[in-house]
């Protein structure tokens, strides 16, 4: 018998991968909101899914569209969280003793694609091909995009 | 990986299993309330083993004993009802209760909304003959053929009541063949018998059959 699995299985085997992409992308205030979306659409699509799909990719496209619309959502706002967090701490910390919160607000400045390759990649443990797949793009560009995010934290953070 | 990768990796901290799970359980309470999943399941120990109870929006449409097999159970109600199923003790939280009563004799009837979805046509009309035999009492399988409108089929009953979706619910324990033989039972006679021990039509030892006891 094909056919799709319990949608059960799905959260079983992938929430945690979905949380630390998204607390990573987001920040831990916003994560939860976030899960329950991706996971409430997902299971709105999920009859509709061909049954040889990639299931952690897909759950993870779902949640890089999710974490996409509260960086939207923030840039709206006149004074965005992660900016005032770069603006009063960025710069003086040492290397090497990087609080999280800071790194957090390194990759909320990130331009979207090259956060979201960056942490579909690192948080989200997909290839380049699955993240390739995920923003839309070709497998070389989600490479670059994810190399060009790492190099800007790592000049922000040199370890 | 180097050391910004694994930063990255860990920016949700050691907890994230336990948090992710309890963001999992939100989530699965909002599936439930906000009508987006179509099934939910959970496990209820019993005396008679573990069940796996299943309900959709109409009501309790499947209750099984899982003997190893809860997988092959959660699947096939997949492929047969719809994939949009999520885990949800407390949805079933009155199942799980009237439960807990009937084994410690507390309950006497289940008053629960009964989705028949799993039992269409003459194993529907068997199967709520069934459902009308009080609790305590007997009746035969021609008896529960002849009350859904086919008297001469007590073969096809005997089958209907075998492929019940709801035992213990809908009591098929409480129908034996004719002469008081206790027939058979989805779940083993053993169970059929505890059952019947349970309402006070057995007592132990009456008959020469296995003891009446769950089986492992």
């Amino acid at each position: 018998m094909a056919g799709l699995p319990p949608f059960q299985h799905l959260i079983d085997s992938h929430r945690t991968d979905v949380w630390r992409f998204l607390v990573a992308s987001v920040g831990p205030a916003e994560a939860e909101d976030c899960f329950q979306e991706t996971f409430l659409s997902a299971l709105r699509a999920y009859p509709r899914l061909r049954p040889d799909s990639n299931l952690r990719a897909w759950i993870l496209t779902i949640a890089h569209r999710k974490a996409l619309d509260v960086h939207r959502a923030r840039r709206r706002r006149p004074v965005a969280v992660a900016e005032v967090e770069v603006d009063s701490r960025g710069g003086e910390q040492p290397a090497g003793a990087v609080p999280d919160g800071d790194l957090w607000s390194a990759v909320a400045a990130l331009p979207p694609r090259q956060r979201a390759a960056v942490l579909l990649r690192c948080a989200g443990d997909l290839s380049h091909r699955q993240v390739a797949h995920a923003l839309g793009c070709s497998e070389e560009a989600a490479r670059r995009s994810a190399y060009e995010g790492l190099k800007k934290l790592r000049e922000v953070y040199p370890t | 990986m180097n050391e910004i990768e694994r930063k990255l990796h860990g920016l949700a901290g050691a907890d994230a299993v336990a948090r992710s799970g309890q963001a999992a359980r939100r989530t699965v309470a909002r599936a439930v309330s906000e009508g987006v999943a179509d099934l939910w399941f959970t496990s209820i120990e019993s005396p008679v083993g573990d069940l796996l109870a299943a309900g959709t929006r109409r009501g309790l449409v499947q209750l099984a004993y899982e003997d190893g097999d809860r997988e092959d159970l959660l699947r096939g109600l997949s492929a047969r009802l719809s994939p949009r199923m999520v885990e949800a003790g407390p949805a079933l939280d009155d199942v799980r209760r009237q439960l807990e009563e009937y084994f410690d004799r507390r309950r006497r009837r289940f008053e629960l909304r009964l989705d028949w979805s799993l039992a269409p046509g003459f194993r529907g009309r068997v199967l709520h003959a069934t459902a009308d035999v009080p609790y305590g009492q007997v009746t035969t399988y021609a008896e529960v053929a002849a009350r859904a409108g086919s008297p001469r089929g007590f073969r096809a009953a005997g089958n209907a009541l075998g492929a019940n979706p709801l035992p213990i619910v809908v009591p098929c324990h409480r129908v034996l063949r004719a002469g008081g033989h206790l027939g058979g039972y989805t779940g083993g006679l053993g169970r059929k018998r505890y059952l019947l021990e349970t309402e006070g039509v057995l007592q132990a030892g009456l008959l020469d059959l296995p003891p009446a006891r769950p089986r492992p």
